[in-house]
């Protein structure tokens, strides 16, 4: 199983749908790495809205793959994380804290545009 | 829907189908939905504790009725190396998978009641319960 990418000028967008298992979170990785330098994207949106569990696996590959874009010059946005997956992942003891975030994917392209100047 | 279920975990994919049958058994006794993710997640942690550590084992839901309340109870059940210092473990931060020391601290705080028994050499079991608020 593998996650779609989209380009949309010079950012990526990625709504993720389906339930995702360790394997397809690291060939998201893989694959989103690549397009990154594929296409030189300057901005990378994931959006979590239809995602209802993250767990800490899942959640060390989303705080990866930011770090990993971002050490390639390509700035991540994680959008619409769910109120029941915040209070999750908080009782786990995870708080992505160095991991941008906004409301919702419209939220998260303006934050984008705002930091990189368009 | 069953009283109890199991599920064999053996490969990656069985830790994405105990979740969602654990999710399905919360949702049909009455848990709202942060409740559900929070049973989710921990069966999510310990099922992949097994695989990653005991390589397999099953991880069992039931549901309990007593006067006052109603839950879930999940058991995860290994014959794998056991755990030597379980008070370790059960420490934040404690890992030794280098992810990110979520693992049975964090089991914990997602569940009400959390035990744990394990022998070196014979295995580990784990029960955790999640009464409906």
């Amino acid at each position: 199983m593998r996650i779609p990418i989209l380009k949309l000028h010079n950012y990526l967008l990625i709504s993720i749908q389906t339930e995702i298992d360790d394997k397809t979170a690291i060939q998201f990785q893989e694959d989103l790495l690549a397009k990154i330098h594929k296409t030189g994207a300057s901005g990378v949106v994931i959006d979590l809205t239809s995602v209802d569990i993250i767990d800490s696996f899942i959640a060390k590959v989303l705080g990866d793959v930011v770090s990993m874009s971002d050490l390639m010059g390509a700035r991540v946005v994680l959008t619409g994380i769910q109120p029941a997956v915040a209070m999750t992942l908080i009782d786990l003891g995870i708080h992505l804290q160095n991991v941008p975030t906004a409301l919702n994917l419209e939220q998260g392209l303006m934050k984008l545009h705002q930091e990189l100047g368009g | 829907m069953d009283p109890r279920s199991c599920v064999n975990i053996q490969k990656e994919w069985d830790i994405v189908g105990a979740r969602q049958l654990g999710r399905e058994m919360a949702k049909e006794i009455g848990f709202g939905t942060v409740d559900q993710a929070r049973i989710a997640t921990a069966i999510s942690e310990l099922a992949r504790n097994i695989y990653l550590y005991a390589d397999h084992g099953q991880i069992c839901f039931e549901y309990i009725n007593t006067k006052s309340k109603k839950g879930i109870l999940m058991t995860a059940v290994d014959v794998g190396p056991g755990i030597k210092d379980v008070s370790r473990v059960m420490q934040d931060g404690y890992t030794t998978s280098g992810g990110l020391g979520a693992g049975l601290p964090g089991v914990k705080r997602l569940m009400d009641d959390f035990d744990i028994e394990s022998t070196v050499g014979e295995g580990t079991k784990i029960k955790a319960i999640k009464w409906v608020k």
